[in-house]
């Protein structure tokens, strides 16, 4: 294994009574690398996620993240130990204005006595308000988040996942339901992230995957069809015959 | 608008507090001793009623077993009472022992002759009761409906476990107060029911305010993010079950604090108080009220009650039709309750409804706009 490893998965297999979502999936991301991941529906994207962050229990395998396994640990606990996640429907505080959800994110320590007793400090302040910035939301601090539109919503959620500072980033479909321009200023925002973060970007839309230029690892039925980039995916046989259907010729 | 609506919010919160303190204040000379008592009763139910709206309208944990903790309150108020005023019955112990034919206090009231250690038990014995089921339940992940139905089968267990336990505190018949004696004066006379009065108005807007500083800021975003959303919230680094046991447990020490208070000034503590329908009474209470305002806690507790007073003074039968009424118009026509329909643009709605022309907001640029061109 590679010192310069972030995340490793090694063989795992996740199985929904009978059915494998995920089939002995390997993975190994290197520390500030842009992959995406891409694969039909059913191919087990967001299984993979949810293995990661804790969401899911594999029946076999094991992720090594920063040198420690993942295995057993609690949601929270992996997020506290730097893996961020984006949702594939925004999923924001909608009651809550948009500074709040962005306090929300960048507060630590995490614990209800940090939070009752002290303000929040002035370094989480300014951190927010760059946030703010960098996806265009300054006008609408105080707008409850329930109040933007669709392409906001998944801007905050972005937002407040840069706000975690952790050193992965999961974002699954970040562009779904974005305009062709917020889909383009989405991919410069992550290729921007990269290289000091590692990000993981699920998505089907081709256009923004090729926009990412990045490694591409393409799963099938719940393993690593295949990786590399965008051009040799395109120029796969397999992936050609179970993802990107032939050239009409 | 969001500016408008902040003002529109801060004068029913003002106004609200000048009509509470000038009734509290007028109540004492204006209202019988009878009306003052039960007025005094009902601002008692409005803390139970603030820990309610903590743990539903913020958290989103709809308890249907607070009973458990109000009761728990008013056992700890009752006990001490009993113990210190009863140096003239058999053995120095409380009269109903006699009965049972128990000549050695239990050992469990000891600490109850203690008023510090009373004064200290009416708030953390519910308090810690209510974290340690809370932290149980939460820690299983168990949740909506589910968390509601273990919450009243607690209820029922408490309800049965003290129905029959005569030989340590009296069973079904409860523990009396108002002939116990507090500072040598008895606790069911008119001047201790005054002063009752006072402490009651005074730990209301005492709990709201600590109500109120627990739900503003992060800590209380953080409890409207695991209403709304709870694996955002674990995913973003936070742990649900160490925040839901914290406010869990805060509503259960109003609770107690609210049944203490509500003992004393009802002469009696018995096991009715853990019956399911009176814990489902606070549930209707706040959600008419307003689930998450806090304030629409407070009127919707006292209203309620006195409305349940007078209604059934004179139509003894038709209280409960009235009340099952209450909670399906609020379900169906104001699912924000009264005060969050007030808040929200009901009023200016329902004046549309019937005609009147609604006021279109515009920005204040315009209107200078506007009066310069005149």
């Amino acid at each position: 294994m590679n010192n310069n490893s972030l995340l490793n998965l090694i063989d795992i297999t996740v199985s929904f009574e009978g059915f494998l979502a995920l089939n002995k999936l390997n993975l190994n991301l290197l520390k500030g690398e842009l992959r995406a991941v891409i694969g039909p529906n059913g191919a087990g994207k967001t299984t993979f996620l949810d293995v990661i962050t804790g969401k899911v229990k594999p029946t076999k395998g094991e992720v090594i993240f920063k040198g420690k396994s993942l295995i057993g640990r609690k949601e929270h606990k992996i997020a506290r130990l730097g893996v961020g996640r984006k949702f594939q429907s925004p999923r924001i505080f909608e009651n809550l204005t948009v500074k709040e959800n962005l306090e929300i994110s960048v507060t630590t320590p995490k614990s209800p006595l940090n939070l009752i007793n002290k303000n929040i400090k002035d370094e989480q302040l300014d951190e927010i308000e760059r946030l703010m910035k960098i996806v265009n939301l300054s006008q609408k601090v105080n707008s409850k988040a329930g109040s933007l539109s669709h392409g906001q919503k998944q801007w905050l959620e972005i937002a407040m996942l840069v706000g975690q500072k952790p050193d992965l980033m999961l974002v699954d479909e970040p562009v779904a339901g974005l305009t062709d321009e917020e889909t383009d200023l989405t991919a410069d925002l992550l290729k921007s992230l990269s290289g000091e973060n590692t990000v993981v970007v699920i998505d089907h839309d081709m256009e923004f995957i090729r926009r990412l230029d990045s490694n591409v690892s393409v799963l099938n039925q719940g393993s690593v069809l295949c990786e590399g980039t965008m051009d040799t995916i395109q120029k796969d046989k397999k992936v050609i015959d179970v993802y990107l259907g032939r050239p009409e010729d | 608008m969001t500016l408008s609506k902040i003002k529109f919010d801060k004068k029913i919160v003002l106004s609200f507090w000048i009509i509470l303190i000038a009734l509290i204040i007028a109540a004492p000379t204006l209202l019988p001793v009878f009306r003052l008592n039960l007025l005094g009763r009902y601002l008692s139910l409005s803390i139970v009623a603030l820990g309610v709206d903590l743990i539903w309208g913020y958290t989103g944990l709809l308890s249907l077993g607070q009973g458990i903790f109000f009761a728990l309150g008013g056992y700890c108020a009752a006990m001490y009472l009993q113990i210190t005023s009863s140096s003239e019955f058999p053995n120095n112990i409380p009269e109903f022992f006699a009965l049972y034919g128990v000549e050695k206090l239990p050992f469990f009231w000891e600490p109850f002759r203690s008023p510090v250690f009373t004064f200290f038990a009416i708030w953390t014995i519910p308090a810690l009761v209510a974290g340690l089921i809370g932290f149980l339940v939460f820690r299983n992940r168990i949740k909506g409906v589910y968390f509601s139905i273990l919450t009243q089968a607690s209820l029922l267990v408490f309800f049965n476990f003290f129905n029959g336990q005569q030989k340590l505190i009296n069973g079904t018949n409860g523990l009396k107060t108002d002939v116990t004696l507090l500072f040598g004066q008895m606790v069911g006379s008119e001047s201790m029911q005054r002063m009752f009065f006072w402490l009651t108005s005074i730990l209301v807007i005492a709990a709201w305010f600590f109500a109120k500083w627990v739900v503003k800021g992060r800590f209380g975003n953080i409890l409207i993010g695991i209403r709304d959303d709870e694996p955002r919230v674990r995913f973003t680094g936070y742990n649900p079950v160490i925040f839901k046991t914290i406010i869990f447990s805060i509503a259960g020490g109003l609770a107690g604090i609210s049944g203490a208070l509500y003992t004393v000034q009802s002469g009696i503590v018995s096991p009715q108080f853990m019956t399911v329908p009176f814990s489902i009474e606070m549930v209707i209470w706040v959600a008419v009220g307003g689930r998450g305002t806090l304030l629409g806690a407070i009127l919707g507790a006292v209203l309620i009650n006195y409305a349940k007073s007078l209604v059934s003074e004179a139509l003894p039968a038709s209280w409960m039709f009235i009340q099952g009424g209450m909670f399906i118009l609020v379900v169906t026509a104001l699912p924000e309750g009264v005060l969050g329909w007030i808040q929200g643009d009901g009023p200016r709605n329902l004046l549309q409804r019937f005609g009147f022309k609604r006021k279109i907001e515009t920005y204040p640029s315009l209107e200078v706009n506007n009066n310069e061109e005149n």
